[in-house]
């Protein structure tokens, strides 16, 4: 092919969003084009963004903490949990084992919840629209849980610095291994709606490829890097909240490409499914707060604590300066940092696949925006 | 441990009061122990900041860890150079975050940090400068891609400048926002009036 374009014309600058249906909120992509052939991208972002961290160097650390969920509002418990293991590990306490193994329970749940919601609307993007009804009649099952054991459902609020503000109510472990029951055979289901689909995988196959190597470079995390073939999850590779205790595989890709990284979440709902089932059927006995004293007041110093949130690495970043307020608050997004590699993933790809590759990246622009 | 404290008489930075003053406290039956007022650390030693130290010499001024955390304070024309060393001969190939502190008490103002992760090893370190309010720090886009944006949040938050970074923008805020949000001496109250008249066309609520 010769570098010259069919009609030698000069590259046609196309505003793509924030009012878009396929970028997932508030994204604005800058695009480059050459007739369908994006040349280049540069996203607009902040339309969402509130001053969470600043937020949070003017509130108390227990105040603070229904903010975070309202960052990455699909998974709101993550966030949660990231907050508090992070001012947790500044008052050098822990929380007490069965504090632990419920914040596993609702933790995974969550993780199913944001997945079907990311697999329900990159669906839709590609043409898709049945599965996103079915998974959000499935992921009700899973918010209902979170509304029967703390009365919210999306930002739930469902921890506490030092453990859970509540005990289990009577049907917990029943409700949750029900769901477990529910949501595997479905995720066949959905597997066959999709997964061999000839219009799924040519829409996916190769598309927005990322190696290893360039999510290394980029600092992309979650599924995006296991579907390169990195066999990395923060809950096998620094364990916390209890997940030691838990048997269950991170599954990887091999060409880094968005089919891969369907596959990947597909296979994390199950194992998060795995992880459930075990959490439940033991939950130890004993108290839901550790004893940490009423005011927290963080000895000076400072640490970043991290989880695996849905979309990759979650991380706070706090700095004490031995007051009641955090004296530096810094999240660290999975999602805006995995937006970066938009670019080097869609470079020569069509405008078509860019809806895919917006798509497979699994935005919240809640987070990226903060 | 634990210890049930009274409530403050007010914190510095709290609200004016409102409504009838609250009764003087009671001054505390036992003098709680004043929490120290620098950080608790231990020194970090081992292999790697042996090899550190022997590559850099003083231009790395601690090696610490704090609650099992190791991280190392740099003289700020040292970061990239150390940054470079950590992921060609440490394997710390994954920088998870840049960020910054703001202390504007302090002649040099801000303490710049960069969180690194190494898969090989599965560990972390932190790579901490100090920098004044008008120098202009290097960047880290030649040695990690992802201080692309990382860069470009510290200076829309807190106004630093990296010199050599390929694309110096505002990123969350719009470009004709004025001041950075995340310096200590701005209130949570104080935004661009301005901005907000000129483009949304409302009064600000602050």
């Amino acid at each position: 092919m010769p570098d010259q374009t069919f009609l030698d014309s000069t590259e046609l600058v196309l505003n793509m969003g924030p009012q878009h249906p396929s970028t997932h909120g508030v994204l604005r992509v800058v695009l480059k084009l050459d007739g369908e052939k994006v040349l280049g991208t540069d996203c607009v972002i902040g339309y969402l963004h509130r001053g969470v961290e600043k937020i949070g160097e003017n509130r108390t650390y227990q105040q603070f903490a229904p903010y975070v969920d309202r960052m990455d509002y699909c998974a709101a418990v993550s966030n949660g949990l990231g907050y508090c293991l992070a001012v947790e590990k500044l008052l050098n306490a822990e929380a007490p084992p069965r504090a632990q193994a419920v914040r596993v329970i609702l933790t995974e749940l969550n993780r199913i919840a944001s997945h079907l919601i990311w697999l329900g609307t990159h669906a839709l993007d590609i043409g898709a629209i049945t599965p996103l009804f079915y998974v959000m009649r499935e992921r009700e099952e899973i918010l209902n849980i979170f509304e029967k054991y703390c009365g919210a459902r999306l930002t739930t609020h469902a921890f506490r610095i030092g453990g859970l503000q509540y005990e289990t109510y009577d049907t917990f472990e029943q409700d949750s291994k029900a769901v477990c029951d529910l949501v595997l055979p479905k995720i066949d289901e959905y597997e066959r709606l999709l997964t061999g689909n000839r219009i799924w995988k040519g829409r996916l196959t190769n598309v927005g490829v990322l190696n290893a190597e360039d999510c290394k470079q980029y600092g992309v995390t979650g599924p995006m890097l296991r579907a390169a073939g990195v066999k990395w999850d923060l809950r096998k590779a620094q364990p916390y909240s209890g997940y030691e205790q838990y048997d269950f595989e991170i599954p990887t890709g091999t060409n880094g490409d968005t089919y891969d990284r369907y596959l990947v979440r597909m296979e994390e709902m199950r194992q998060s499914v795995r992880i459930i089932r075990q959490a439940v059927d033991r939950i130890p006995e004993g108290p839901i707060m550790a004893k940490i004293p009423k005011v927290i007041k963080p000895p000076v110093g400072e640490a970043y604590v991290s989880i695996e949130a849905p979309k990759g690495e979650l991380g706070y970043f706090i700095v004490s300066d031995g007051s009641t307020q955090p004296y530096r608050l810094r999240v660290r997004p999975p999602s805006f940092v995995n937006l970066q590699a938009l670019d080097k993933m869609a470079r020569g790809a069509l405008v078509a696949d860019l809806v895919a590759i917006i798509g497979t990246i699994d935005i919240v622009l809640g987070e990226v925006d903060r | 441990m634990p210890e049930d404290e009274k409530p403050e008489a007010t914190p510095a930075q709290a609200a004016p009061p409102v409504g009838p003053k609250p009764p003087a406290a009671p001054p505390p039956a036992k003098p709680a122990a004043k929490p120290p007022a620098t950080m608790a650390v231990s020194p970090w030693e081992g292999e790697l900041p042996g090899s550190l130290r022997q590559r850099f010499g003083d231009r790395i001024t601690e090696f610490s860890i704090y609650l099992g955390q190791p991280f190392l304070a740099a003289k700020p024309e040292a970061v990239i150079p150390i940054l470079e060393f950590l992921r060609l001969e440490a394997s710390f190939d994954y920088l998870v975050d840049i960020t910054a502190v703001d202390y504007p008490q302090r002649p040099e103002r801000f303490d710049l940090i960069y969180i690194l992760y190494s898969f090989a090893r599965n560990e972390r370190v932190r790579v901490k400068a100090r920098i004044g309010q008008d120098d202009k720090p290097a960047t880290a886009t030649g040695v990690h891609l992802t201080a692309n944006w990382l860069e470009r949040e510290v200076f829309d938050m807190f106004g630093i400048e990296f010199a050599g970074h390929p694309d110096m923008r505002r990123i969350l805020l719009p470009e004709d926002w004025e001041g950075y949000p995340l310096r200590k001496d701005k209130s949570i109250l104080a935004q661009d009036n301005k901005w907000v008249e000129e483009h949304l066309g409302i009064e600000s609520g602050q």
